[in-house]
């Protein structure tokens, strides 16, 4: 039907100047932006994408960590977190966690989010369909007053004389690569953990770019070892929720069995055997009777198996494991304070983008406390930036700004010939494969590190610039956040010789109660780590426990 | 990735060209937008969900359909009746109940946290 009329919705213009901005549009920026709102301040948030389909959430959908007040069950869910947890979590951000989703939760239902109902007349409010949840914060985030800039990256961070965050600067991908600028009070970043590009469900917006921006600052991450957690895919395609393969039998290709559902240590080796061979999978455990709930559950995980006409019940189909990277992983930036800010002055940090430790631990929070915590950062981050923005002198208003970003950027040499794409390839070579990142021994590590580190000098001193692309950028500034990312990564594996949680150390496959502490990473140009001094704040601790090595 | 945009469904409104949210298309002067950047396609299926006259296909591959692919043939799509299957799924578009209120992923995640004792096969 050509000729018909074209409309688009108007671009909103981006305002030169808010108290609180955020940079993404996930559930956790979106939280974060109605905590600042309610709380009177003014709000732009901008997103790579589009808030609303932009990210892991809108994409995947999220059960939550959703427990009711009173009764025993937060506090034995609780326990059996610490344990499973590894003994990094930390009971007091636990069950604050928990309250603020009961209420956030509830106010899904005001807004009328479409829950099921049970017989009884209850709804059943412990999961989230992504499109319809994220569909609903746009509009009240929209509705609160806040200027929603959209398939707008930030690229980098602007800072006061005082070396506080100040506001931050990116591109309109979509307006000819056109420069932005928002002055602010306050930046809050939920712009989502690192997935490498790897491809699995909706994540190649999650590159950690706002990881690096606030490391260009000085900020320090932690738990970045417990990132590679990995999805299971069919081997044609992306999609990695992993719910459904708890009805999976999985087996070798000469139809040995390996391991059937979800068990940790099943799906372990699994992960063993597919290092060497194609492994498959089949959803026969799964009764006639309950496949259409699966399906209505779930319809993005059967959509692909439907469109591609293979029936997952009744026939096995090869898979692969895909990296999750910190999505599904748990490393991110230390927070500081109840209010999420990260050791930078100015700057606040939810969702993925932080480190999900507290309430996680070292092993995935994804399927459940994940969701949760990108509500609760959220909307702890907004209420802490708005007041920070609200108590802080006026003349961050006129003060003279300076730019935080450098690789990509501000190149410190001459132009190399290296592309972006060439250095996010050499990075996935290293991080991608379950026999580098999911097996992992010291030599191993050193072996990437060593890899990526000689990378590090060239990326910082400029990768060759296709002129008149703004995209190449904001490619740059991606490649450069990921190859951070991998560094981080790495390092932070060699200094836990230990296996706890996700991290698996095929060289050191014991756990070791002295390493119950959590690690600190950081650093651009020389990456450093620190066991953190405090012991994680528990019921109990793990010399008490047997350890489980799985 | 996305393969087709049908040019007799598409009514130019540019929705899928806002909401992609690795930016894949392009506005175009005159009829539907193009698949600019295939390549940046991450098959996360939004563009079908939001786009208001069912004219988005795209294939469940992590790569490009291969040559002569029904995957990308419009008319052996229109046959298999595939274009706007996600909505449906959704529940999306005038005189639908949303599908998540058919969610019951309750079950499942109980079901995960204490997986039944395995029946002897
Ligand atoms: C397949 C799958 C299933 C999952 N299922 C569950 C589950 O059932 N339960 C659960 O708890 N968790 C689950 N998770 C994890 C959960 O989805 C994430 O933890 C959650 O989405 C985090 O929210 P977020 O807002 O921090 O990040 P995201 O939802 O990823 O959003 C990040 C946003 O930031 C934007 N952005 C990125 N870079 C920039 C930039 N430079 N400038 C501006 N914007 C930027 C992106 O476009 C995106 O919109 C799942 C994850 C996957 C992959
Ligand atoms: S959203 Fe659908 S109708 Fe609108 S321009 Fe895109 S393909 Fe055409
Ligand atoms: S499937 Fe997702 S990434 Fe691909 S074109 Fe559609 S909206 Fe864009």
């Amino acid at each position: 039907m050509t000729g018909g009329p074209r409309r688009r919705s108007p671009s909103v213009a981006i305002p030169a100047e808010s108290d609180v901005l955020v940079l993404g549009g996930g559930p956790a920026g979106t939280w974060a932006a109605l905590g600042a709102a309610s709380r009177g301040a003014r709000v732009t948030l901008v997103d790579k994408g589009y808030c609303g389909t932009s990210g892991s959430t809108a994409a995947a959908g999220n059960n939550l960590w959703y427990l009711p007040p009173g009764g025993p069950a937060r506090e034995k869910a609780v326990a059996a977190r610490e344990i499973s947890g590894g003994y990094l979590t930390d009971r007091r951000w636990m069950f604050r966690l928990l309250d603020q989703t009961w209420d956030a939760v509830g106010q899904l239902a005001d807004w009328g989010y479409p829950f099921p109902t049970s017989d009884d007349g209850t709804q059943r409010r412990a999961s989230l369909q992504g499109p319809e949840y994220m569909r609903l914060m746009r509009r009240r985030v929209r509705r609160a007053g806040v200027a929603v800039i959209d398939q707008s990256p930030a690229l980098e961070l602007l800072v006061d004389p005082d070396g506080v965050v100040t506001g931050a600067a990116g591109l309109r991908r979509q307006h000819a690569g056109e420069r932005w600028e928002v002055r602010a009070g306050a930046v809050i970043l939920a712009t989502g953990g690192c997935a490498f590009r790897s491809g699995a469900l909706g994540l190649n917006v999650d590159t950690g770019d706002g990881a690096l921006m606030a490391a260009e600052l000085g900020a320090d991450l932690s738990g970045m070892e417990f990132s590679c957690q990995y999805g299971i895919a069919p081997a044609f395609g992306a999609q990695t929720k992993g719910l459904m393969y708890q009805f999976a039998t999985f087996t070798a290709a000469d139809g040995t069995e390996l391991a059937c559902g979800l068990r940790p240590g099943g799906v372990l080796e699994v992960q063993r055997a597919a290092l060497y061979s194609q492994v498959y999978a089949q959803l026969d455990l799964a009764e006639p009777g309950i496949r259409s709930a699966m399906r209505w559950s779930q319809p993005n995980f059967f959509l692909p198996f439907d469109k591609i006409g293979v029936d997952p019940f009744a026939r096995r189909f090869p898979i692969r494991f895909v990296l999750e990277g910190t999505v599904r992983g748990t490393g991110g930036l230390r927070l500081v304070d109840d209010g999420c800010a990260t050791a930078v002055p100015g700057l606040f940090a939810a969702g993925d983008a932080a480190s999900r430790e507290p309430v996680t631990g070292a092993v995935s929070g994804g399927g459940s406390h994940n969701g949760s915590w990108a509500i609760a950062s959220g909307s702890w981050a907004g209420a802490a930036a708005a007041r920070f923005a609200s108590t802080r002198a006026g003349q961050w208003r006129t003060a003279p700004l300076a730019h935080g970003g450098g690789p990509g950027l501000r190149p410190r040499a001459a132009r190399g010939d290296l592309r972006a794409d060439d250095v996010v390839e050499a990075v996935q070579d290293r991080v991608l494969p379950l026999r580098h990142n999911r097996f992992r021994t010291a030599a191993d590590l050193r072996e990437s590190l060593t890899v990526l580190d000689a990378l590090w000098p060239v990326v910082a001193g400029g990768l060759t610039a296709a002129d008149g692309d703004p995209r190449s950028v904001l490619r740059t500034r991606e490649a450069t956040a990921m190859l951070a990312h991998a560094r981080w990564m790495y390092r932070s594996a060699l200094a836990r010789p230990e296996t706890r949680g996700m991290h698996l150390r095929d060289d050191s496959p014991q756990t070791t109660p002295a390493f119950a502490r959590r690690i600190r990473v950081g650093g651009l140009d020389e990456v450093w780590t620190a066991l953190d001094v405090a012991p994680p704040a528990l019921l109990r601790t793990e010399e008490t426990e047997e350890t489980a090595v799985p | 990735m996305i393969e087709v945009i049908s040019d007799s469904r598409c009514v130019d409104c540019g929705i899928c060209v806002d909401v992609c949210p690795t930016n894949v298309f392009d506005l175009s002067a005159d009829g539907p937008p193009v698949i600019a950047r295939q390549s940046d396609c991450q098959t996360c299926f939004m563009c079908e969900a939001y786009c208001p006259t069912d004219a988005l296909f795209v294939a469940p591959l992590a790569g490009p359909a291969p040559t002569g692919s029904p995957l990308a043939d419009e008319a052996a799509l229109e046959a298999q009746n595939r274009f706007g299957e996600y909505r449906r799924w959704l529940g999306w578009g005038h005189g639908r109940t949303p599908g998540s209120r058919r969610d019951q992923n309750h079950v499942f995640t109980a079901r995960a946290l204490s997986p039944p004792k395995r029946a002897g096969r």
